[in-house]
This record gives C-alpha cells, sequence and structure tokens, in this order.
C-alpha cells in the first residue's frame, strides 16, 4: 500500500467498503471487481442507480469479469467477507445493527431506490470509523449526504475525481459538502479497493 | 462501548410509546426505524428524539401523525405482477381444492394488497367461497383500506400491474370512478375483513390458508421477524402457504425449519410439520 493511501487508513482497521455511483460508474465498478487481487477480507456493498429493468441483473452480469462471488442482497442477510452486496431493484439497500442487510422500500430519496445516501448514512451508523465509503460518477446529488456522514462517523472518504466522471454532479455535490480524505482516478480507485479489501 | 447518545434517545421513546399508547416498536429494525425518526423530527419540528418523546407524550394530537411515520407503507395493487402470476399458475390450483377458504393479510396498510387478492380469488372462481382477514395496526390505515378508495390517478399503474399478472377481466370490471377517485366494488369490500392486529403483542385468531405477509418483515428484527413467524405457523392449515416480498428470506431466520420453497423465485413457502 503506498504511502499516502495508508495515510488515509491509518489508526483504521476498514472492515467493510460501500461504493455508490449512476451514470458512468458502471465501468469503474466493473473493473474495481475483476482487478481485486484476491478474496475480500471484508464485505464490499454497492448500490447503484439503474433503470429498474436492468439492475436486476447486475449481479450476473458483472459476476462474468468478477471471481468474488456477487449477490444480490435478501433482507437479514449477514454481510460476510468475501463477497459482493448488491441492492435489489426498486428496494433501498441499509446494513442493520449486527452488519446484515436490511431492505426498505421506503420513498425513494431524490428520484432513487436504492439510494446511496440510504445504505452510506446507515453503513456509518454501524461500521461507524472501520468504513470505507466511495463515491463514483453519477448524474444525481443522491450520495452526498451519505458520504458526508460517512466521514462524521469517523470512516475513510474518498471521491471520484470530477474531470474522470462521465456525470460529476454526484461527485461535485459531495464536495460542496465536505473535503474527502482522497480524490482518485478510476485506476487509483481500483489499486485501492484491492489493497485495502484483500490485504493481509 | 459506549452506545451512542441517538440511540439512547430512541429505545427511551420507543419504552414510552409502548408504556402510553400500547404500540410496541422495540424490535423494529434500527436502522429504517433511524431514517423514519428523522423525517418525523423534521415533520414535528423536534431538535432530538427527546425533544419528540417529550412532544407526543404530552401532545395528543402528535402522536398520531408519528404513527403514521413508523407504520404507513405505501403498496400497489398487484404490486410485482411475477409474484401475482405464480399465485395464480401454481397456487389457487391448489387452493381451488378446499371447500371454504380462508386468507391472511398481514400488515394490510391502506388495503392494496388485500383487494389484490379478492380481484385474483374473484377471476379464479374462489371469491365466493373465500374470506378475506387483512390487519394492521394502523387504525386510520384500516379505515381507509375499508372505504376501499384509490386516487385515480394511481390506476394506471395499477392496471398494468393486473394485465402483468395476467389478470384475466379489465382491472376497470372492479371499481367505478367517482370523481377524482376509485372506489372498489361492494362485492370485493364485502369478502375482506379489516381489523387490529399486531405482530409484535397479538397472538393467531384464524386458521388459515394462506397468509400473506410482503415486506412488512423487513422492518422487523430478526426477534419479531421469528415471533410473526411463529404466528404464520400457528395460524396456517396443514401444508399452507406463506407469501413473502420477493426479496425476503426466512433461511437467515431461526424458524426456517417451519417452513419449506414451494415457489422460490416469488417467495412462496409451505408450512411444515
Amino acid at each position: 500500500m503506498n504511502a499516502h493511501r495508508q495515510q488515509v487508513m491509518l489508526g483504521r482497521d476498514i472492515e467493510a467498503i460501500v461504493i455508490g455511483g449512476s451514470a458512468g460508474a458502471f465501468e469503474v465498478v466493473r473493473h474495481v471487481l475483476s482487478e481485486l487481487a484476491g478474496d475480500p477480507r471484508v464485505p464490499i456493498i454497492v448500490v447503484m442507480h439503474l433503470p429498474a429493468r436492468n439492475s436486476t441483473t447486475i449481479h450476473e452480469t458483472l459476476q462474468w469479469t468478477s471471481r468474488v462471488p456477487l449477490v444480490m442482497a435478501d433482507d437479514k442477510q449477514p454481510f460476510d467477507a468475501g463477497a459482493v452486496y448488491f441492492a435489489p431493484a426498486g428496494y433501498h439497500l441499509l446494513v442493520e445493527a449486527g452488519r446484515s442487510a436490511a431492505l426498505s422500500i421506503d420513498d425513494p430519496i431524490m428520484y432513487s431506490r436504492p439510494s446511496i445516501d440510504v445504505l452510506f448514512q446507515s453503513a456509518g451508523d454501524v461500521y461507524r470509523k472501520q468504513l470505507l465509503g466511495i463515491l463514483l460518477s453519477g448524474a444525481s446529488p443522491d450520495g452526498a449526504e451519505g458520504l458526508h456522514s460517512i466521514q462524521r462517523a469517523g470512516g475513510a472518504t474518498v471521491v471520484q475525481r470530477p474531470e474522470t466522471c462521465e456525470s460529476p454532479l454526484m461527485t461535485r455535490s459531495a464536495l460542496n459538502l465536505m473535503t474527502p480524505d482522497l480524490m482518485l482516478s478510476p485506476a487509483e480507485i481500483v489499486s485501492l479497493v484491492s489493497d485495502v479489501a484483500c490485504a493481509q | 462501548m459506549r452506545e451512542p447518545l441517538e440511540e439512547t434517545e430512541i429505545r427511551l421513546l420507543l419504552d414510552a410509546i409502548y408504556s402510553r399508547y400500547h404500540y410496541d416498536f422495540r424490535h423494529y429494525a434500527i436502522a429504517s426505524l433511524k431514517r423514519r425518526l428523522g423525517q418525523a423530527l423534521n415533520r414535528l419540528e423536534c431538535r432530538t428524539v427527546s425533544a419528540l418523546q417529550e412532544k407526543v407524550l404530552h401532545d395528543q394530537a402528535a402522536f398520531p401523525l408519528l404513527l403514521e411515520y413508523l407504520t404507513v407503507q405505501v403498496s400497489e395493487l398487484f404490486r410485482d405482477p411475477e409474484f401475482y402470476a405464480a399465485l395464480r399458475c401454481e397456487v389457487v390450483p391448489m387452493l381451488a381444492t378446499y371447500p371454504s377458504l380462508k386468507l391472511w393479510v398481514a400488515g394490510c396498510s391502506t388495503g392494496e394488497e388485500a383487494y389484490s387478492y379478492a380481484i385474483l380469488l374473484e377471476e379464479e372462481g374462489l371469491l365466493d367461497r373465500a374470506l378475506i382477514y387483512a390487519t394492521d395496526i394502523n387504525d386510520e390505515s384500516l379505515q381507509r383500506a375499508r372505504s376501499g378508495i384509490f386516487g385515480l390517478d394511481r390506476m394506471k399503474q395499477f392496471t398494468l400491474n393486473h394485465r402483468e399478472s395476467g389478470g384475466k377481466g379489465s382491472l376497470s370490471d372492479y371499481y367505478h370512478a367517482a370523481h377524482d377517485h376509485a372506489v372498489m366494488d361492494a362485492r370485493l369490500r364485502n369478502r375482506i375483513t379489516f381489523a387490529d392486529h399486531s405482530l409484535a403483542t397479538d397472538s393467531a385468531f384464524a386458521e388459515v390458508q394462506l397468509v400473506s405477509c410482503r415486506n412488512v418483515l423487513i422492518y422487523f428484527d430478526r426477534e419479531l421477524q421469528n415471533r410473526a413467524l411463529g404466528l404464520f405457523h400457528d395460524s396456517l392449515c396443514h401444508r399452507g402457504f406463506l407469501c413473502l416480498g420477493t426479496k425476503e428470506a426466512i433461511r437467515f431466520s431461526s424458524h426456517a425449519s417451519l417452513f419449506t420453497d414451494f415457489q422460490a423465485k416469488e417467495r412462496v413457502f409451505r408450512k411444515v410439520l
């Protein structure tokens, strides 16, 4: 792990990674999941905004290029190490006390269900400073508040560099609220997640 | 490690609600509860959960408003059409073998699901010998459900759902429009008994062939989920059907062995033992 990454993770024993994105994030997520150096020692939890019909199979599509099991989270499913969990279409995905999945059909947040804010805020409440939150390209402000709440809970925060985003609204909204620990290019995000998730 | 302050406040609020109003939210899943309380704080103009507690204890008008945030679920007629299609093909032929039928829709909110069952049974020629119990803890929701009135603007989506579920006639055969409302037909309403019942504190009240509890258990913690599954097991006849929401699982519950998969994808289970 290089120096500045070590700095970010200093004093934090990361126990979960949450990733959110919408327009332009699919390729980044695909790279992240295909480049993992081994079995992740922490759960990785992902919310992507996609049209309802596509998102029912997003984990199956991504599974073609990833050797780590990709799972559509069921309600009350424990977030175990070694797998990547996706929010099902039409449901919010939350982290419940006890580190298991909780779904909800409460109203969409900024037209989105699943909402990144909902995942990030609930994950921050449970994992506190042992959480790494990553916000990617997207054409919605959803996720900005959530990333901010991860920071307030003591977690590590990473934003994809807006100039590398196909749609920079999501990341710019976050940068209006907060200063993340790191701003990274997609390639740097790929290696960061691999380092943190697969470090011995 | 010290419990975060907000969680202490929430625990105290739920204890207060239980003591004062006999609604038991103490075993609701905390993550969603927090979000809903956050919305209620805004609406009731309280800065903290403690302030909300004071308000709901001293201001009679405040509690029903909070209850709305804690309980109300927006559903649709024939939400998840594939589920109703599976029900029609796989479950209805077995229900048809009973001389009389009882169904229980647990957590019926404003009645969309109960009416969907009534319509489906009518289309399959079973409504005349069926009785649907539809229960909820929110009186206001139950009253709205009993009235069978839905916004006319929602009917477009409902019609689409109904068609995708394999609906035989037109959905408009089952309601009439009045101003901007759709009023469900009395022949459906007459087969549904709406009643107050809490999965947290009440017990089984009838023997039924099918329990439907869709997207309700997602708001419960494991302990309360187990209690509800126990109630469903007690209520179901031999080999009765349990229908959950399409992302709800019982395999993580200690009561998993009480039921077996029937239609795994649509989360239809059957009682065993």
